[in-house]
């Protein structure tokens, strides 16, 4: 076994813009339901429309920024269609009607009678919106090796991304972090805890409600952008798994802390690798083929989930005594 | 009252319950041929002196070869099913000259294919000894719309794992389609038939959804991992015959017994012991998240990722008038419809059903009065996946194939048909199902047949916004 | 009708009271609305002088039942209203309406002058009238001071742009957090201020709605079943402040089970039954009048109305009852 090679390429996946594009949206998934106690199953449309509306209009000539805008304004729309029918009913509404919506979202977006804006099921290539990002880096072109890793500066898997990405994360934590501890915060905690309490103390559960629903859902959106920039919108990557896997890394690193959804990525993504990879050069290949391997991994996955909600729902990061997941 | 009584009663009526999942499934004897080999049927036909052939190469819209699709010729000679080969290929032999009926059955055309002539199905060709006659049906989008079998949940795997995110594609019954853009040519006759294809759909969707209601009902649990019941069902019953060589009726009642077995065992080993320990309904909600992943995987593991075809034979179309039906459907929602009618009479007429209403309805209440709550919730969940891996059964009959994602592609549809009809009550699952049946086969008529589940999602929606008290049943008192 | 603010207490109710205002306001406010209820007509919707609470043909209807059928009913200001009544008679529907968790099937009512039906809970609470729940909602996995500064209003850290800069409130959650601990000082939780709220007894948690219900400086508080589930020990203090608040000047609208507390310190009585006021008075006469009999002990056989014995005290007097928080404690 090599093992070289697998801890580099265990330790690339860490840093990987994957990782941090799935920890931009469990963070975005814990001002959601971390924060607020919203039981928000939809993330994976959240990010999908970000996705879509960075890429359509990236294609149709628009300005970096103003596609990232329209990204943030899918989100923005997005959330309050969702908001308004279901943020005064019983939770587990909320998480049918997100689940199904970013369905909707999926099966219009692969629907062939929209194939000239989102290329239906095959997607959007990435060479054709990922120009205009590219073009933003600082860095000459060519390779870059630190330490083990090496990458290309700016091409699609690139040194430029990931640091993009990273920075995007560590501006959300610190945003997280801010609001947490902040008055606002506190009412949102108040509503995860009993929203009639928090009514009768006059503040307007519904706005503040809609206001996390939306704030998560356009970090989600921005999400999206960095999990399509180094590969392709294919919608059907973007759906129902995507959105657990989300639920995951949120729980495993503890939702309602402010680093938990980072360490959460890392180590899902992180561990992932490592299990399959340890797995391809002991395993023969008779016993469990290349792709039993991968899907060994998810039921990994679906059994960690299983054994974390039930043994240890605060996370890794979480206090139990302040446990996010409602007890009703 | 005295437990042991009821516990009498209730295995007594369990068992007569189970007696009549199986009797039921015995009809399914009548289906044809079941694990007839397929092979057969692609043979390629050689005309000679006495022999006539009728062929025809079907390919996608894309142009790729339409694999496993029934063609059926009907004339002097008798009638002859025959099924296309790996290369779109079909030939049958007939052994009389003459005018013969042609029909191909649009419901065993590749996921999101359409006929682009409806017209032309069926068509009369005329046949000689000694040479072959040509019937082609042409596919793609229809020129002026068209009707449109259900699609079998058959995942691409070239969709999929591609993406480093590793996020798994989920293709599933709206997987890959070059779908039909419809609209225009709405006949009665096209209406007629969807609305039997959203019937026959409907029924068998509220056997997958009676549990879901019903779990949701007696513990308040939405459980995300309904739909592997379903696909357990479906795959054990593809095990049964495919592999294990059983008769279609004794797989299929193995595969009903396997899935209730699993609910039982799964409320022993899991839900009871969490329900024991005060979990909250948000945690065992995500437990059912990471069992239906979890689960999907394991089905995969073990089955692969393509479509998994219960019966290779090609069933036979009965006409009423102007629709079809195949038989295998008919006799699916035959079977699905008395289940239904017992599992009626077990909630109205007997003692242990009218407990589970009462659960249903007002848990501690019920509970107050006598009845064993976690008894009747264990009740629920072993004839809850029972009628799931039974709707599972006939779901993979109906589509033509099951597929590790079958249920998890139905269990929207599923939640919109409870959510329809009143979470928590049996008889709105089943009128919401129907409800729902009928709006994702008609909505075929108006927008593109790939979006049509995406038609029923919307109206999921929209109840939410309109009818909430409805649907919520009781408001809850504050305070 | 006459709204006189002159009524309320203005030399009381002006600065934060501490622990001894109660016994020194003692004999004069509640002689003083014994004295103004003593010339009014003891029938079903009489009246008050001062209404702060005007409710008109207000029903609830939940499918065929009616929970709530209220012709006319009027609260008076600066008083301690008590809703009385067996279970089912529709108080605590009665007063999920008033205050806006409940939509009414038909009705109207006012509270000071302004209509509030159709009103939203939180804008019910921000015009100044809070409620308790029967079932206590305090925040289990928020401290206790995190709870009452929750209570509190005029936070502009409260909206989300304002939140992301703490220079724009820091000040203000200041001045919050010292109200806060003056209220759990006066309530006798200051030892409890950084304790989870979930850790709390039953009755320690029902201070704590309570004290978190008056951070907004409420005119009017509607407390539902304070005394339910309280530990005896606890009993009076509570009584204690429901009193000094009225003292104060605030409102005080009770939904109460316990008739010795009814009877020991409220100044008006408000009876239901089936969905309907059968009574009103004060307390003294209302126990004797034959319909509240009636409704009350249908349900209640053998019920003695307002004995006495339980309450540890010598004295029947209703003033007399404000000395005891500070005695026993």
């Amino acid at each position: 076994m090599d093992w070289t090679r697998i801890l580099t390429n265990v330790v690339g996946e860490l840093v990987a813009p994957t990782t941090a594009a799935y920890a931009l949206a469990a963070i975005g998934l814990n001002v959601h339901f971390g924060l607020t106690g919203l039981l928000n199953f939809g993330q994976a449309g959240f990010m999908l429309l970000g996705a879509y509306g960075f890429a359509i209009s990236t294609i149709a000539g628009w300005p970096i920024w103003a596609a990232l805008l329209v990204a943030i304004a899918c989100a923005v729309v997005f959330g309050l269609v969702l908001g308004i029918p279901t943020l005064k009913l019983r939770g587990d509404y909320l998480a049918i009607v997100t689940i199904a919506a970013a369905e909707i979202v999926r099966i219009i977006g692969r629907s062939t009678a929209l194939t000239d804006l989102t290329g239906a099921s095959s997607g959007l290539r990435g060479n054709s919106y990922k120009e205009s990002f590219q073009a933003l880096s600082p860095f000459p072109d060519g390779n870059t090796a630190i330490g083990p890793l090496e990458y290309s500066n700016n091409s699609s898997n690139s040194w430029w991304i990931r640091i993009v990405g990273w920075v995007l994360v560590a501006l959300a934590c610190l945003l997280v972090w801010r609001l947490k501890n902040s008055p606002w915060g506190r009412v949102l905690k108040g509503i995860r805890e009993d929203e009639d309490a928090v009514r009768s103390l006059g503040k307007n559960v519904y706005a503040y409600k809609m206001q996390a629903l939306v704030l998560g859902g356009v970090i989600g959106a921005v999400a999206g952008i960095i999990y399509v920039l180094p590969r392709a919108v294919q919608p059907d990557s973007m759906g129902r798994p995507m959105t657990f896997f989300v639920w995951t890394i949120l729980l495993l690193g503890g939702a309602a802390t402010v680093f938990g959804p980072v360490l959460g990525s890392m180590i899902f993504w992180g561990a992932l690798l490592l299990i399959k990879s340890v797995m391809r050069s002991t395993v023969p290949a008779e016993v469990m083929g290349t792709q039993q391997i991968e899907q060994f991994g998810w039921i990994v996955v679906g059994v960690t989930l299983m054994l974390l909600v039930i043994f240890r729902p605060q996370g890794m990061l979480g206090d139990k005594k302040e446990l996010a997941i409602n007890a009703h | 009252m005295r437990p042991h009584v009821t516990t009498d009663r209730s295995s007594r009526t369990g068992a007569v319950l189970l007696a009549l999942l199986l009797a039921a499934l015995a009809t399914l004897g009548a289906l044809p041929g079941s694990a007839a080999p397929a092979r057969a049927a692609i043979a390629e036909c050689m005309a000679d002196a006495s022999t006539g052939c009728v062929n025809g190469t079907l390919r996608t819209a894309a142009g790729e070869p339409a694999v496993g699709v029934a063609v059926t010729v009907e004339g002097p000679a008798g009638e002859v099913t025959v099924t296309s080969g790996p290369e779109g290929r079909w030939s049958a032999p007939v052994d009389e000259a003459g005018d013969y009926t042609v029909t191909l059955d649009e419901s065993t055309l590749p996921p999101g294919q359409t006929l682009r002539d409806p017209a032309g199905n069926p068509r009369v060709v005329t046949v000689r000894l000694g040479a072959a006659a040509g019937a082609l049906f042409p596919l793609g989008p229809p020129a002026d719309g068209a009707g449109e079998g259900p699609d079998a949940p058959a995942p691409d795997p070239g969709d999929e794992s591609v993406d480093t995110g590793g996020a798994g594609g989920e293709p599933g019954l709206d997987t890959s389609a070059t779908g039909s853009t419809s609209g225009g040519g709405v006949t009665w006759e096209r209406v007629a038939q969807q609305a039997l294809a959203g019937i026959v759909f409907g029924t068998l969707l509220a056997l997958a959804s009676i549990g879901l209601s019903l779990i949701f009902g007696t513990t308040g649990l939405s459980n995300f991992a309904h739909g592997e019941q379903v696909t357990l069902g479906g795959i054990m019953a593809y095990l049964g015959v495919q592999t294990l060589g059983l008769p279609l009726v004794v797989a299929g009642a193995l595969a009903v017994v396997v899935a209730g077995a699993s609910g039982w065992l799964q409320d022993k080993f899991l839900w009871h012991p969490l329900r024991s320990r005060r979990v909250g309904m948000t945690q065992q909600l995500i437990v059912t998240i990471g069992l239906a992943i979890a689960l999907q995987y394991t089905y995969q593991f073990f089955f692969g990722a393509s479509s998994l075809r219960i019966v290779t034979a090609t069933p036979e179309s009965i006409r009423f008038g102007g629709v079809f039906i195949t038989r295998t459907s008919l006799v699916s929602v035959i079977i699905a419809a008395v289940v239904l009618a017992g599992v009626a009479y077990f909630l109205v007429a007997t003692r242990t059903g009218r407990a589970t209403r009462a659960v249903s309805d007002n848990p501690a209440l019920a509970a107050a009065s006598g009845i064993s709550v976690e008894r009747i919730i264990r009740i629920v969940w072993t004839f809850g996946a029972a009628l799931a891996g039974l709707g599972g059964v006939l779901m993979g009959l109906y589509l033509n194939a099951t597929a590790w994602n079958m249920g998890g592609t139905l269990l929207l549809l599923m939640f919109a048909a409870v959510t329809l009809g009143g979470l928590g009550t049996a008889f709105g699952a089943l009128v919401g199902s129907l409800v729902i049946g009928l709006l994702v086969e008609m909505s075929n008529l108006v927008i593109p047949s790939d979006m049509r589940y995406a038609g029923a999602l919307v109206v999921l929606i929209l109840i939410l916004l309109f009818r909430p008290q409805g649907i919520l049943g009781r408001a809850e008192r504050i305070g | 009708m006459p709204t006189d603010r002159s009524h309320r207490q203005p030399d009381e109710a002006g600065a934060p009271t501490t622990h001894g205002a109660t016994a020194v306001a003692v004999p004069s406010r509640a002689d003083e609305l014994r004295d103004r209820f003593a010339g009014l007509d003891r029938v079903p919707g009489v009246p008050k002088p001062d209404p702060i609470v005007v409710a008109d043909h207000v029903t609830r209807h939940f499918g065929g039942m009616t929970a709530v059928d209220v012709d006319h009913l009027e609260v008076e200001r600066g008083a301690i209203t008590a809703l009385i009544g067996p279970n089912g008679a529709g108080k605590t529907t009665l007063f999920n309406l008033l205050t806006g968790f409940d939509k009414p099937s038909t009705g109207t009512w006012t509270f000071e002058g302004r209509s509030l039906s159709g009103t939203p809970a939180a804008k019910v609470s921000r015009s100044g009238m809070v409620r308790t729940f029967q079932l206590t909602k305090a925040l289990s996995r928020m401290t206790v001071i995190e709870n009452m500064r929750l209570g509190a209003t005029g936070q502009p850290g409260e909206n989300l742009g304002a939140a992301l800069i703490p220079g724009l409130w820091r000040s203000r959650e200041r001045e919050i957090t010292a109200q806060a601990e003056e209220l759990l000082a006066r309530f006798k939780l200051d030892t409890k201020r950084d304790d989870f709220a979930g850790s709390l007894s039953g009755g320690q948690r029902k201070l704590l709605e309570m004290a978190r219900a008056l951070m907004s400086k409420p005119t009017m508080v509607m407390l539902d079943e304070p005394m339910a589930g309280v530990n005896p020990a606890l009993t009076q203090s509570l009584l204690g402040h429901i009193q000094s608040l009225r003292d104060e000047g605030t409102t005080v609208l009770f939904v109460e089970h316990d008739m010795h507390m009814v009877r020991h310190i409220s100044d008006w009585v408000v009876v239901m039954a089936e969905g309907r006021i059968v009574a009103e008075g004060p307390p003294q006469s209302v126990m004797n009048d034959q319909a509240v009999i009636d409704a009350y002990l249908g349900a209640h056989h053998g019920t003695d109305l307002g004995d006495d014995s339980l309450l540890d005290e010598a004295e029947p007097a209703p003033g007399a009852t404000d000395t005891t928080p500070e005695g026993t404690r």
